[in-house]
């Protein structure tokens, strides 16, 4: 478990929900390129009947605070009438890692 | 996906049980002790106590609010749990008492934290003056503040059950009922009569600091009925061994959550990590109800015969779970069965199916007790104090805890319902026994404490 902001891995799990349609992928990631952070994955599926895209980003260089690319990404979203969605990685390891 | 260790499946679950189960983290509670604001006179005692509790707590709700940010998890509310006030409040009377915890709502407020708890006494054994100013206060105290939560231990397995307390708390209930008639008597609501209160409990309205707690801790109380509510109905109908397993794996995962948040909650505050209460207390949204998870294992309602096995099986897995997910798991960690809070049992208490009675054994196999329960207005208070003493009875001879939080609201019969509002919910008027139980409590003294060898 981490104890300190320091121990925070950085990296964080983009979802993004909803039906399939053009431009998804480039309008999100344009957000990401902008505010710096670096995508190390992207997997999509139908899954749960959704269609989802998850993506592996990396924040630890970008000077974006996780609070406004949070924002920034809803907002494109909204756009784009998906749902977007940041957790911080930490949370996936432990509810599913012993 | 390489790069991450977990599958697209996994990730989903987590929002999942976020978005359409209501998983959330109940509250962070930072406990504060009050012992170092001690002074000789109330007016300093208030000013110290104002200052600490304003200092320590300044950033809560912020933090709170950037970690549910980052993790994605709702936390529903802040709270803070101080030093029992009959410890620190020295030679202050009734009225000094109301100051006191006026102080504390004031507090609270500043903060725009939800709760704040700890306006409490230890009488297991016997009340000082001291505690019974505290008790004396109880009406007044209630009614005039918004935040406050206060509880009185009146039983534990060491000390047996002092009955001349619990005497009085049927008294008081009944007075704190009538200073709230305004207000569904919702007083009562703030109050938990205890046996074998826990310390590091971050629930409300039992949350005090214990006296053997370091200077100030963050405790953390996780929920998720509508989480285990959907594994237990994905299982099927399979066999309990397989039944505890899905529960089990279920509350595991909670619980991490619930610990990474709260320490990432003590890293940010500069406080330290004190434990994770994984407790599944229900609320009023449908689905997020203890009940339905009995429902789900196989009866018909809650309330009907197999109720109790149900809910044995129900908290002791989810305290398997707990445990082994975290090495701090603490405070109270099992169900909860408030009546008022959980709309499954709202419906058995409505239909009749659940009564007092049922009720009662129920708490004999889960945590806490006889919550959120209002009765009719007249209940005497000599019939308050005897359901208080068979709750402590529970607890005492059980080695548990157990808490009596009943409403008599002024004015209503069997039949009416009352809406508290919020988390509280609404409950039903349920009727008690109506033949009295005057004599013995009237008889006054101790139930001594239970011999705990020659158990076979």
């Amino acid at each position: 478990m981490p104890q300190t902001a320091k121990d925070l891995s950085g990296r964080a799990i983009v979802t993004i929900i909803g039906s399939d349609r053009v431009g998804i992928i480039a309008g999100i990631s344009a957000v990401i390129a902008e505010a710096g952070v670096n995508i190390l994955d992207i997997s999509q599926s139908v899954m749960r009947d959704f269609f989802t895209m998850i993506m592996m980003v990396d924040l630890s260089a970008s000077d974006v605070s996780f609070d406004d690319l949070r924002e920034r990404l809803s907002r494109k979203g909204a756009e784009l009438a998906v749902k977007v969605e940041i957790e911080r990685e930490e949370i996936f390891k432990a509810m599913h890692r012993v | 996906m390489k790069h991450l260790g977990f599958s697209g499946e996994e990730i989903l679950e987590t929002i999942g049980m976020v978005r359409q189960e209501k998983l959330d983290i109940r509250t962070v509670t930072i406990g504060i002790s009050l012992f170092d604001c001690v002074a000789d006179d109330c007016a300093t005692l208030c000013d110290n106590i104002h200052a600490k509790v304003t200092r320590i707590a300044r950033d809560l709700t912020k933090t709170s609010a950037e970690i549910a940010r980052e993790f994605g998890i709702p936390i529903v509310n802040n709270r803070i749990a101080v030093t029992p006030v009959s410890l620190i409040a020295g030679r202050c009377g009734p009225d000094e008492m109301i100051r006191i915890a006026q102080t504390l709502d004031r507090a609270a407020d500043d903060l725009g934290i939800d709760f704040i708890g700890g306006f409490s006494a230890h009488v297991e054994k016997g009340t000082t003056a001291i505690d019974k100013a505290l008790i004396t206060a109880l009406p007044e105290a209630l009614a005039a503040t918004k935040r406050v939560c206060a509880s009185v231990n009146v039983g534990s397995t060491r000390a047996g059950l002092n009955m001349d307390a619990i005497g009085l708390m049927g008294r008081t209930v009944k007075a704190i009922a009538a200073a709230t008639a305004q207000s569904e008597s919702i007083g009562c609501a703030k109050l938990v009569v205890f046996c074998n209160a826990v310390e590091d409990n971050p629930f409300m309205a039992g949350a005090f600091h214990g006296a053997s707690e370091s200077d100030c801790v963050v405790n953390v109380g996780v929920s998720g009925p509508g989480v285990v509510l959907r594994a237990v109905e994905e299982a099927g109908d399979v066999d309990f061994g397989a039944l505890t397993a899905v529960i089990r794996g279920t509350a595991f995962k909670i619980t991490r959550a619930g610990e990474l948040v709260g320490r990432a909650a003590a890293a940010r505050l500069g406080i330290p990590f004190g434990i994770i209460d994984l407790s599944l207390a229900p609320t009023p949204a449908e689905r997020d109800s203890v009940a339905r998870i009995l429902e789900a294992i196989g009866l018909e309602g809650v309330g009907t015969h197999g109720s109790t096995a149900a809910l044995a099986l129900l908290n002791d897995a989810v305290k398997k779970g707990g445990a082994m997910a975290s090495s701090y798991v603490g405070g109270l960690s099992g169900a909860f069965i408030p009546l008022s809070e959980d709309a499954g049992m709202i419906e058995a208490a409505e239909r009749g199916t659940l009564t007092i009675d049922k009720l009662e054994a129920m708490t004999s196999v889960c945590s806490v007790g006889l919550d959120m329960i209002a009765v009719p207005g007249d209940t005497p208070a000599e019939t308050l104090s005897a359901i208080m003493a068979d709750e402590a009875a529970i607890g005492m001879i059980n080695r548990k805890t157990t808490a009596v939080r009943i409403i008599p609201v002024a004015g209503k019969r069997v039949g009416d319902t009352v809406n508290f509002g919020g988390l509280l919910g609404r409950a039903p008027i349920i009727p008690v026994h109506t033949q009295s139980s005057a004599r013995f409590v009237a008889r006054g003294g101790r139930i001594p404490s239970p011999l705990q060898a020659l158990i076979n």
